[in-house]
């Protein structure tokens, strides 16, 4: 089968294995070299390919939830929708959610993911109780928070082994409202100033138009919010639009996409308006497939990682480097992040991210290694779960942590068992 | 709260299928041979929709268990879903007896058996409703499938009588035509994209018709067509084709 990460860049023929029980995955690993475990397919990159890659996506199943304290125990192909669609009208709701909520709970593990509310409450780690982990060799472990195995497993790529299952601490919600505020800022200076603002208030995001950059000017919404105390506790499933098939790359092109991003901030109001979880947290779920929307070739996100310190001058340094390359992304999103966690190879610290969706043309590697540079020079790294093109060196100054990595990789036999594309080409 | 029996539960059909029922709000017996294997299911099912879902070790091949083991279920199943099926290389019944008669036991002298249990109760007590899973194939015996497609037609042919019997007593009677679904018994097999069903939209489908109480459900309607078509052509021209 022909796959692919989200960004449908890199595609390469794998065999794809599925098993719903133990028995299944053990044969399957102790059958297989450079497997790679998959879930939902959407990491954007090439974390997900291997000649051999075994789904978790059929062993979707949930096996406890303790009502009191809100601990559920469930498999690792559980897509974070369903638990959604099943808790959120009890009153509970996912601690920290990315922007898409069809991922699995392997996937979600396995990248350290984070939301809005990084820089409150931590990455997914934080609020991961236990993790049932298949080794390379077979064998079927429990790994609790604070063990060694622990910090290697969150953010881990599935180069340990087939996360199992795992037990998860929801977060009580008394609402499936969300009070937003959006603030329109006109300058790089002012989307710093909003963030930290209001770095009290639970979840925050700002949205760039990178394609409409002037001189002094950095037009950008930034978006606030905090759940709602009203009661509302409904969820029900909407209906979504769904595309098929890769459309013409030219349907998104600069002129298209930077009017669409001017009427995108001029229609954006300074209030606060009641929205729904889809809307807040998933607005490109929305449309199933949107991926497609960047043609046959795909297209590349580049998402990194500055310290504080140097957010600023490296965001804008980034910013005019594609200004002057004029290599636009389609879309952009910065973030605030909270405090560094210990995990091996999770990528937040504390500073601001970018994420810049690129479709894939002419010029666009030639940028991204400039962009490689500005991130290197300011300590800064790439987020494993978005990247096809990293250098070793990048990854190596980057991530502090990636002796210990490598070292557990060497100790539980897993250097042969367990790769991907990624893996081989980072020496991870 | 009522409680429907589904039985071949491993089947992908019907795991789609008891979603789908539980998910309406209806408590479930899933019966089928190791049905342990679907404990995790089971309880999924409880966690995700609150329902009551209980697993029945059974084996349809195995007749003379039929009656207490059926006997044993408690609070009584008020509706029944007959999925178990049996589906092997043709050639492979031509040369092996034992292969020929599994393929009868599972599609039509179980269903038979299991079946009449309930029909008997349903009737005594006016309510409920019997689905069948059948098969186009048992619309014409083909040179390529006809022994699976007999024990299906005779199933088909059972489930249409039965259907006039307890009509009169208000016991809905239902016969089910997939067409092509994607499943474990079709995995190797290369299927038109287009006659091709998910197991989800096989489920949603008989629910649907279910609630309506609809006699013959074809899965998809283009198979009405097909199927139409296959039994117009003449036998003597039939038999020279090797489909
Ligand atoms: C629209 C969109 C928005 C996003 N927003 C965010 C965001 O805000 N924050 C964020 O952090 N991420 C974000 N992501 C990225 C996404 O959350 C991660 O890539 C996530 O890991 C995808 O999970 P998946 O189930 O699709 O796994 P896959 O993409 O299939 O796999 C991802 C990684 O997990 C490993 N893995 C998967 N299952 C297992 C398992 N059972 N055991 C061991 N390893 C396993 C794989 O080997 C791979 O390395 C976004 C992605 C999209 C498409
Ligand atoms: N797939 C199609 O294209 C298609 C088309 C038309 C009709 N159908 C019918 O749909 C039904 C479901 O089939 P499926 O496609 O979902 O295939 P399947 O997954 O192979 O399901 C068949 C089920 O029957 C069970 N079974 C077989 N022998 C049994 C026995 N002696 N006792 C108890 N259970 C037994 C099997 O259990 P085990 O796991 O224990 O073997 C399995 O769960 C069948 O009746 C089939 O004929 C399928």
């Amino acid at each position: 089968m022909v796959i692919s990460g989200w960004g449908r860049y890199k595609k390469i023929d794998s065999d794809v294995l599925y098993y719903t029980s133990e028995k299944t995955l053990r044969e399957i690993i102790l059958k297989h070299d450079n497997l790679i475990p998959i879930g939902n397919l959407r990491s954007y990159g090439d974390c997900v390919l291997s000649d051999v890659a075994v789904s978790s996506i059929k062993n979707r199943f949930l096996i406890e939830f303790n009502e009191k304290e809100g601990i559920l125990s469930c498999k690792s192909g559980v897509l974070l929708k369903d638990i959604i669609e099943v808790f959120v009208p009890r009153g509970w709701f996912l601690p920290v959610t990315p922007g898409t909520k069809y991922i699995t709970v392997g996937g979600a593990i396995s990248s350290d993911v984070h939301g809005k509310n990084h820089h409150i409450d931590g990455c997914i780690s934080e609020f991961v109780e236990e993790i049932e982990i298949m080794l390379p060799d077979g064998t079927v472990q429990k790994v609790k928070k604070g063990d060694e195995l622990f910090k290697g497993i969150c953010g881990g790529m599935g180069l340990l082994g087939v996360i199992l299952q795992a037990k998860i601490r929801l977060k009580k919600i008394r609402s499936k409202n969300i009070i937003q505020r959006t603030i329109r800022t006109k300058t790089l200076e002012e989307i710093f100033q909003a963030f930290e603002k209001n770095r009290k208030i639970t979840y925050s995001v700002a949205w760039i138009d990178a394609l409409n950059l002037e001189s002094r000017s950095v037009r950008g919404l930034v978006m606030i919010g905090e759940f709602s105390e009203d009661g509302d506790l409904s969820y029900p499933t909407k209906s979504i639009f769904n595309i098929r098939i890769d459309m013409p790359s030219f349907i998104l092109n600069n002129p298209i996409m930077r009017a669409f991003n001017s009427i995108y901030y001029l229609k954006a109001e300074d209030s606060d308006r009641i929205v729904d979880i889809d809307s807040f947290f998933y607005p490109l779920d929305r449309i199933e497939g949107w991926n497609r929307l960047y043609g046959k070739k795909g297209f590349i996100q580049y998402q990194f990682i500055v310290p504080k310190k140097y957010s600023f001058d490296a965001i804008d340094e980034v910013l005019k480097t594609i200004k002057k390359d004029r290599v636009y992304p389609f879309l952009s999103v910065l973030k605030l992040y909270g405090r560094e966690n210990n995990n091996f190879l999770s990528f937040p610290l504390e500073g601001y991210s970018l994420a810049l969706d690129f479709k894939v043309q002419t010029g666009l590697l030639d940028t991204l290694s400039k962009l490689d540079k500005i991130v290197l020079k300011y300590g800064g790294r790439i987020y494993l779960a978005k990247d096809t093109l990293m250098s070793r060196e990048m990854l190596e100054t980057g991530y502090i942590y990636l002796d210990k990595f490598r070292n557990m990789r060497k100790e539980l036999g897993a250097m042969k068992k367990f790769s991907s594309i990624q893996s081989r080409r980072l020496g991870l | 709260m009522k409680y429907i029996l589904i039985v071949g539960a491993k089947s992908d059909i019907c795991m789609a299928l008891a979603e789908v029922y539980a998910k309406n709000n209806n408590n479930l017996y899933l019966a089928g041979r190791n049905i342990t294997e679907l404990e995790d299911f089971r309880r999924d099912l409880n966690i995700r929709y609150g329902v009551d879902v209980r697993l029945v070790e059974l084996d349809v091949t195995d007749f003379n268990s039929h009656k207490r083991i059926l006997s044993s279920l408690n609070p009584r199943p008020e509706g029944l879903v007959y999925c178990a099926g049996y589906m092997t290389d043709q050639k492979k019944c031509e040369e092996s007896w034992e292969e020929t008669l599994k393929t009868i036991n599972t599609n039509y002298t179980g269903a038979v058996s299991i079946t009449n249990i309930f029909a008997n109760e349903l009737e005594k007590t006016g309510k409920g409703f019997i689905i069948g899973i059948s098969s186009v194939a048992g619309e014409r015996g083909r040179m390529s499938n006809y022994i699976y497609g007999s024990s299906k037609a005779g199933f088909t042919a059972y489930l249409s009588g039965l259907r006039a019997r307890l009509h009169k007593k208000g016991v809905h009677v239902m016969t089910v035509k997939p067409g092509f679904v994607r499943t474990k018994m079709t995995k190797n097999l290369k299927l038109p994209p287009l006659l091709t069903a998910d197991p989800e939209e096989v489920a949603k489908a008989i629910y649907r018709s279910q609630q309506k109480k609809v006699d013959v459900l074809y899965v998809r309607g283009i198979w009405r067509f097909i199927m139409m078509i296959i039994k117009l052509i003449p036998e003597r021209l039939f038999k020279k084709l090797s489909i």
